[in-house]
């Protein structure tokens, strides 16, 4: 049964355990204001907690002075416009991509995937790795996977690595490692986050500790939550609790998706096949270890080794007006909101993006979108 | 896209299985899970791999959020989308 409860305003609050929710919810009340300070903000860095938070609409059950921030939480938005580019270019030189959906729409400097898909080139969407592997079996021409996410998908494209992949296939890489951008996040002077939630099936591969040597660091805790609203009000309730009492820890609140280690078995893999490396993040910063790259023993597999990407073809077109306006990277890195930048919901919707987080179901922008915004109550 | 998606093992076949997401019968590979998996066991599917096996003791609560979203969800809510592209993420059919 799915309980209904209107809590004025225009949001309503709908999961399977109001009372529940209202207990935590009174719980992050009295920890926040034992902490007392005006505001106190914290962020989490997964679109699948932003889509629940919107979704269940919980941040009109918040306390006032508790401000919950996504974070660069959405693989495909910090994916960089010269990474699109590169995709984009070998579309156009004949290749066929083969990319998680999500990637069509992002622009890059002269358009999106999908852009080159309407002029004629073959842009192929894939759910998994493993149908980028079949399209290549099917076929002689050569296949380029334009693989984004974080760890956790990231560990696929190992898989089929790993596995003799079809000699005509080549992965793009764009896949992002987590633990260094909050690094780079925790930093920054205009954030002032205060902690970390940390997504659940991400810390499913790598495991909650991890997260230790960055407690240890930044003196900041970090909480492991889960997806259900219950799950992320009951991280959230255990978050503020570190922070009042000034004791930074990695706390696992979702134990029976993650445990301390991980999946060593994942981890193995991951990095036998990847290594981490410096680059940018749409928006954000450069991120000293932030992206993943194949090991020169899988060169045979890069697209950046296999083909000359020259970009310079795409160095004439000039960024749109509307993309100069654009905030996408402060949203990002917790300094703004979707509500504060003049195009959300007027030039930039779901259906015309000009932003990466409109584009992606992960990103901020079009989360909001859908879910009719941060309730302000 | 973390969401992931959870089912149920029915067949195991070397790196693959086939695995039962409410009735939709579909091909998950095994290379990435760390324990074995027998028929009956319950998998989180992530892009068309396993990541990992759900405790016995968390099942019920686990498939709960799941389907109490892919009850309710209308067409495009994204939550729901996003299991229903883990589901299309694995091989399939199979019956």
């Amino acid at each position: 049964m799915t309980d209904t409860i209107a809590l004025g305003g225009a949001s309503q609050l709908r999961f399977r355990d109001p009372a529940k929710a209202r207990a935590l919810s009174a719980a992050l009340g009295h920890v926040c204001d034992a902490i007392g300070r005006e505001r106190i903000s914290v962020m989490h860095v997964c679109g699948s907690h932003e889509q629940s938070i919107a979704k269940f609409g919980l941040r009109s059950i918040l306390p006032r002075r508790l401000n919950v921030i996504m974070g660069p939480g959405c693989p495909v938005c910090v994916t960089d416009v010269p990474e699109v580019d590169e995709a984009v270019v070998l579309a156009q030189d004949g290749k066929i991509i083969a990319t998680y959906g999500d990637m069509l729409r992002v622009p890059g400097t002269a358009g999106s995937l999908a852009d080159v898909q309407a002029a004629g080139a073959r842009v192929e969407v894939v759910y998994s790795a493993v149908q980028a592997v079949e399209l290549a079996r099917d076929t002689t021409e050569e296949v380029v996977f334009f693989a984004s996410g974080f760890e956790t998908t990231a560990v696929a494209t190992a898989a089929i690595v790993l596995d003799q992949p079809p000699p005509n296939l080549t992965i793009l890489s764009a896949h992002k490692y987590i633990p260094p951008v909050m690094e780079i996040v925790a930093e920054m002077p205009e954030t002032r986050v205060e902690g970390f939630l940390a997504a659940g099936h991400a810390a499913a591969i790598t495991g909650s500790a991890i997260f230790e040597r960055f407690v240890e660091k930044h003196r900041l805790p970090v909480v492991v939550a889960g997806f259900e609203p219950l799950d992320i009000l009951a991280g959230l309730v255990k978050l503020v609790e570190l922070i009042r009492d000034g004791t930074p820890a990695v706390a696992n609140m979702f134990p029976r998706c993650v445990t301390p280690e991980g999946n060593r078995n994942a981890q193995r893999q991951l990095w036998r096949v990847f290594r981490a490396t410096g680059g940018v993040w749409r928006g954000i910063a450069h991120v000293p270890n932030g992206n993943l790259r194949l090991r020169d023993e899988f060169r045979h597999l890069d697209a950046r080794q296999r083909f000359a990407i020259d970009l310079r073809r795409l160095w004439t077109h000039a960024p749109s007006r509307l993309t100069q306006v654009c905030i996408c990277g402060d949203i990002m890195a917790g300094i703004s909101s979707p509500s504060s930048c003049p195009l959300f919901g007027k030039e930039c919707l779901p259906e015309n993006p000009v932003g990466a987080c409109m584009v992606s179901s992960e990103g901020t922008c079009r989360i909001w979108h859908q879910y009719g915004g941060h309730p302000d109550l | 896209m973390c969401l992931g998606v959870p089912g149920r093992v029915v067949e195991v076949k070397g790196v693959t299985a086939i695995v039962d997401f409410w009735g939709a019968r579909r091909e998950t590979r095994l290379d990435v899970i760390d324990e074995p998996v027998v028929p009956g066991d319950y998998i989180l599917n992530h892009v068309g791999f396993a990541i990992r096996k759900i405790p016995a003791h968390e099942i019920g609560e686990t498939l709960a959020l799941y389907e109490q979203l892919l009850r309710e969800a209308e067409a495009e809510d994204m939550m729901a989308a996003d299991v229903r592209g883990e589901i299309e993420a694995t091989g399939g059919p199979h019956d």
